[in-house]
């Protein structure tokens, strides 16, 4: 009897070894259930879409679907850098992605994506401001390559009932008196930014000596700072469980519809300027899906219903105009009116070396 | 013949799952971004960040590996000296966490730690002291205690229900009291049990990088969070694959130690 009670618990324990590893590899087996999921094909094949974590309303995806019979193989990712060396290694192979900015750059670089046929993407011409192509032209020079999807800014969110003094500075972030209450990105651009910024520099910089300030900054800051967390900041700052934390202004609107007493604010001193948007890859095996997929979501109802679930602000001009929410419309954490700002920055690609350096010196903040 | 047949599935799937990965590990970790052979990605471990990783790692592990010892070996006793019926019921009982994911579980503790967390609600609540342990190596060894605790019990309870009771009672006989039937017999004959259980909580402890960083909120780097680093992030798999090696000498020296002190405490028995 022994026996077998030893046994069974020899059993159970490996089953949770066994999900236990299933855990901390979860990315990979993401891609796998993606991969097994494509069973029951649909009428007009599939496409592989590799997108941010809650960055679309599921709905849309449905609707997409039934309308056009092509099944959505769909993955998640949680910073540009998780998203980069799978798309690189080719270890699964996607048709339409949706990167930031620099690591489009990146990725042109390296000779990952191809060029968009804008014929097939009438929505994405007719719906999408002009003036977010010209963001875009920052690291898409002549616009062949992306279709803006989401953008914003990031900024500090803060509980107002908690922090008596005007927040204007990135310098409250390492202000004593919030130890233990102040979130911090734990991604290595934001992070870097944040204090390149705090010590007036570009966030884009490559200058050592600038660059080893600005590690020292966040040194100093490491012992006040509650945790490193990249889309938490959202629920520990809507339960209370910190004071200020850095965040993107998507996440902004959303918190604050929970918790009604935060805050969000750009710094005086500058911030990122970030937009994100579809590309298709250049080993892409649907590319027809892939286009109908991205012009589906350019339509002005389904990028609508998205603004509404994600709440980051659109590109989508005709999207705007159906917003019915005059404060959410004209909302100064949705759509900004960037002039008022002084320097903004979007960031760029820093070539392999430039990724190595912050790699390192992020590193040494980490194990500080 | 005959055994040979019956060992090609279990040798199939140990090359394809244990021997190929290996070698490529290998292959990554002795080579540079070019191909050239290279110890650097050996050699990194020196560097400050990575070795105080290193060192961190250890000591957490260690320290874990202490505390589920500490925890199993009187439970463990309690389980095999039960009688059948209370026994699967407490079996039962332990057992059941372990039914529910690994990561879940390892969240929910983030659920109870945390400043607006359950533990400090009710605490709040009675008027009593917070818990500030959230994000401190404390909160990472209650998880990795917690995670690898069945993993240390297991082992000492199969040697533990296995002692002959009859050694025992002849111990006992001979006019050893309880504490001396302790040392001279019950304990040197679980020690196979203890090492192979220490072997199973410091081994996953050491490289566990999941904890570390929900309960320690990314401020604690261990060696395990950096490997996954240069693999998921910086891309840098030679780097991360030098210092999976390094990591692997650690484990092995373990086992060699293990086995070495097993192999003299069977020959203190006879």
């Amino acid at each position: 009897m022994k026996k077998i009670i030893a046994m069974l618990l020899c059993g159970a324990l490996s089953v949770a070894a066994l999900t236990g590893c299933g855990a901390s590899e979860n990315t990979e087996s993401d891609a796998h259930n993606g991969d097994e999921a494509t069973v029951k094909v649909g009428d007009n094949g599939e496409v592989y879409v590799y997108n941010w974590g809650e960055y679309i309303d599921p709905e849309t995806i449905t609707m997409f679907e039934e309308e056009t019979g092509i099944k959505v193989i769909y993955d998640e990712y949680d910073t540009n850098e998780t998203m980069y060396p799978k798309v690189q290694v080719g270890s699964s192979v996607y048709d339409v992605i949706c990167p930031s900015d620099y690591m489009v750059a990146k990725m042109m670089e390296n000779d990952l994506l191809q060029e968009l046929n804008f014929d097939n993407l009438p929505n994405a011409k007719a719906n999408i401001g002009a003036q977010y192509y010209e963001q875009a032209a920052e690291f898409d020079p002549n616009n062949s390559y992306f279709v803006p999807y989401c953008w914003g800014t990031v900024g500090i969110l803060y509980d107002k009932t908690q922090v008596d003094e005007p927040v204007t500075s990135w310098s409250i972030l390492w202000d004593e008196k919030y130890a233990d209450n102040i979130l911090m990105q734990d991604s290595v651009r934001d992070a870097f930014m944040v204090a390149l910024k705090l010590n007036g520099c570009s966030m884009n910089t490559l200058d050592e000596a600038q660059l080893q300030v600005a590690k020292q900054s966040l040194i100093d800051q490491k012992p006040i700072v509650q945790a490193y967390v990249v889309d938490q900041v959202r629920d520990k700052m809507i339960g209370g469980e910190a004071i200020l934390g850095v965040i993107y202004s998507g996440e902004a609107i959303y918190t604050q519809r929970e918790n009604p007493n935060l805050e969000y604010v750009i710094p005086e001193e500058g911030t990122n300027v970030w937009i994100d948007g579809w590309v298709i890859p250049k080993n892409a095996q649907n590319v027809a899906n892939a286009e109908k997929f991205i012009d589906f979501m350019c339509r002005a109802d389904i990028a609508l219903m998205n603004f509404d679930y994600i709440t980051y602000s659109t590109p989508n001009d005709a999207a705007r105009e159906l917003i019915e929410d005059e404060e959410i419309k004209n909302s100064n954490i949705a759509f900004p009116d960037l002039s008022q700002y002084k320097n903004l920055e979007t960031f760029s690609y820093l070539g392999e070396e430039g990724d190595e350096l912050y790699n390192s010196l992020w590193k040494e903040v980490m194990s500080y | 013949m005959n055994r040979k047949l019956l060992s090609a599935p279990f040798i199939f799937w140990s090359t394809l799952f244990i021997i190929v990965p290996l070698c490529m590990v290998f292959y990554y970790g002795l080579t540079d971004k070019s191909g050239a052979f290279s110890l650097e990605n050996i050699a990194a471990i020196a560097t400050p960040e990575h070795s105080k990783a290193l060192w961190e790692a250890l000591k957490l592990s260690f320290i874990s590996t202490i505390i589920c010892l500490l925890l199993a070996y009187p439970l463990a006793m309690i389980l095999a000296n039960l009688n059948v019926n209370q026994n699967s019921f407490i079996v039962l009982i332990f057992v059941l966490p372990m039914w529910m994911n690994f990561l879940l579980r390892t969240l929910a503790w983030q659920t109870l730690l945390e400043k607006t967390g359950v533990i400090n609600s009710i605490l709040n609540a009675l008027n009593l002291p917070t818990l500030n342990i959230i994000n401190t190596p404390t909160a990472i060894v209650l998880g990795m205690v917690y995670n690898f605790l069945p993993f240390m019990v297991l082992p000492l309870y199969n040697v533990l229900v296995k002692i002959d009771k009859n050694v025992i009672n002849a111990a006992r006989d001979l006019g050893a009291n309880g504490f001396q039937t302790f040392c001279k017999i019950i304990f040197p004959l679980s020690l196979p049990g203890m090492f192979s259980g220490i072997t199973m909580v410091f081994v996953p402890a050491l490289t566990t990088f999941v904890i570390s960083k929900i309960l320690g909120g990314s401020k604690i780097l261990l060696i395990g969070n950096v490997i996954e680093q240069e693999f998921t992030q910086t891309g840098n798999w030679h780097l991360g694959s030098g210092l999976s090696i390094v990591l692997m000498l650690f484990i092995i020296l373990n086992m060699v130690i293990s086995t070495v002190t097993d192999k003299e405490g069977e020959v203190n028995t006879l």
